[in-house]
């Protein structure tokens, strides 16, 4: 599809918090606190948490240790395959989506899969490679700020997401920032993430008109960057690790969660939903 | 068969290079007012050469950096390239390799830069760059909005660039393909009914025939 017609079809997805409505629970919730039962006390120890990135540079003392690096590469007849990582990260954005999921659940273990920098161009082909890779480990938590608008590869994403859906893994992924048809985030199943321009790292809210289902702080963040070095930035890149920490919060101090019952204590949780907001 | 200038000056404003580069500018100078920036530009992704050059530019290095290139894999600006989605940073000087390679191949340094990719069609046809907009702190929400809109503006105007390129090209190369493409169109543009649907028809199949096997 062409972008004549996407401006008008296709909102860009960040939300203003003061337009954001409350979203009362359909059905009563079995707990009154729903924040304090979701994640209450953990510090995300015990939950594998995956980069699906730039590289994730563990020299950056906002970052800390990373248990695990590879980098989708192209082989000699031009397969892709998954190699052990040594760029760590050439563009800093991985490493500040790392750092984000750091401050949030510092005690849970980050892997990084590299789909970008060095001789990746992006592309959906190597991101499909990437994803399918975590995917397989059964990783806890897989954080996409990324996505692709090429449609042939559409199709693959979308059974992906089935893939980690019911395979135990919560894909959490960016919202495009723009009004263009991309994947996977829209895909039911994955917890989509937008962004808010507040900075509690905590605040996030359940956005009662899908696809995206929540946004988060996304606006004007310290972040971990290159060469152990800090920037401010902007993005629905940094709402989503923001999710992915919290989620692994929650499948820490709920082990053997599934994603369709994290999505749920998510949005009960969140601060436009929960009766203790 | 006609002149070079005048088979240009059948295509329209964009015919010509200076009327291509008349249409970009005119976004970059636009971009640049709406947000009060120091500078704005569109850099073309040339896939063949894979680097980033300079179409257009507004402000900071308006006369010296419009044909200039980086590596495709520079910085903020790559980044974007690569990822496909946009990027706001309120302080670039703190990334100590953006800084280097920014002051060495443009000899400018914003402090705050957003950069956002120019999709269509499905590809990334290279990236709007917004330098140091504005007094306040941060490129906000609404910034983020209206600089989509920007973006999408740009990578339209951008394609329509690309393709009149292509088509001179194609003339110039001596293949003719374009001239006969022109000649069709002009005919079918002068046909009315059951003809010019049948016409239409007949193209459509030619259409299929022609696409890429997927």
């Amino acid at each position: 599809m062409g972008n004549d017609t996407q401006a008008e079809e296709l909102p860009a997805w960040s939300v203003d918090r003061a337009h954001i409505m409350r979203e009362p629970l359909q059905a009563p919730w079995p707990v009154v606190d729903a924040r304090a039962w979701a994640w209450s006390g953990s510090t995300g120890a015990g939950v594998r948490v995956c980069i699906v990135d730039s590289g994730v540079d563990p020299r950056h003392p906002m970052v800390g240790a990373v248990q695990g690096a590879v980098a989708v590469v192209r082989s000699d007849d031009g397969e892709l395959t998954v190699v052990e990582d040594e760029e760590r990260d050439l563009f800093g954005h991985g490493t500040a989506c790392a750092g984000i999921v750091r401050k949030l659940a510092p005690d849970c273990e980050i892997h990084s899969v590299r789909v970008l920098g060095g001789d990746l161009t992006g592309g959906g082909a190597v991101l499909v490679r990437g994803l399918r890779w975590a995917i397989e480990q059964r990783f806890e938590v897989i954080n996409l700020s990324l996505s692709t608008t090429r449609s042939n590869v559409a199709q693959e994403l979308r059974e992906l997401a089935d893939l980690a859906y019911f395979g135990g893994s919560a894909l959490v992924a960016s919202a495009h920032n723009m009004p263009v048809e991309s994947y996977p985030w829209h895909f039911s199943g994955v917890v989509s993430v937008g962004s808010h321009e507040g900075d509690d790292p905590y605040e996030y809210y359940a956005n009662p008109h899908p696809p995206v289902e929540f946004v988060a702080p996304g606006v004007d963040l310290e972040l971990a960057w290159l060469d152990g070095s800090t920037i401010r930035a902007t993005g629905n890149s940094f709402a989503t690790p923001h999710m992915a920490g919290i989620a692994a919060l929650v499948l820490a101090k709920h082990p053997g969660m599934r994603p369709f019952e994290l999505i749920a204590a998510l949005r009960a949780a969140g601060r436009n939903v929960s009766t203790a907001a | 068969m006609t002149s070079d200038a005048e088979f240009g000056s059948s295509l329209g404003p964009l015919g010509t290079e200076g009327g291509r580069r008349e249409l970009l500018q005119s976004i970059v100078a636009l971009a640049r007012s709406v947000f009060g920036a120091k500078a704005c530009s569109i850099m073309r992704f040339d896939v063949a050469s894979d680097e980033l050059v300079f179409e257009a530019v507004a402000g900071e290095g308006e006369g010296t950096l419009v044909g200039k290139r980086i590596p495709s894999r520079t910085g903020v600006a790559g980044w974007s390239l690569a990822s496909g989605e946009p990027i706001a940073i309120g302080d670039v000087t703190h990334d100590p390799r953006f800084a280097r390679d920014v002051a060495e191949e443009t000899g400018y340094v914003p402090r705050k830069l957003a950069v956002y990719p120019l999709h269509h069609d499905e590809r990334t046809l290279g990236v709007l760059n917004v330098l140091d907009q504005g007094s306040s702190a941060q490129v906000g929400l609404a910034d983020m909005a209206v600089l989509g809109h920007f973006a999408t503006h740009a990578a339209t105007a951008l394609a329509a660039v690309e393709a009149m390129r292509r088509v001179q090209e194609l003339r110039a190369q001596g293949g003719g393909e374009a001239s006969a493409l022109a000649r069709v169109a002009r005919a079918l543009d002068a046909v009315e009914g059951k003809r010019r649907a049948a016409a239409l028809e007949l193209l459509e199949a030619l259409e299929t025939l022609l696409a890429p096997r997927s």
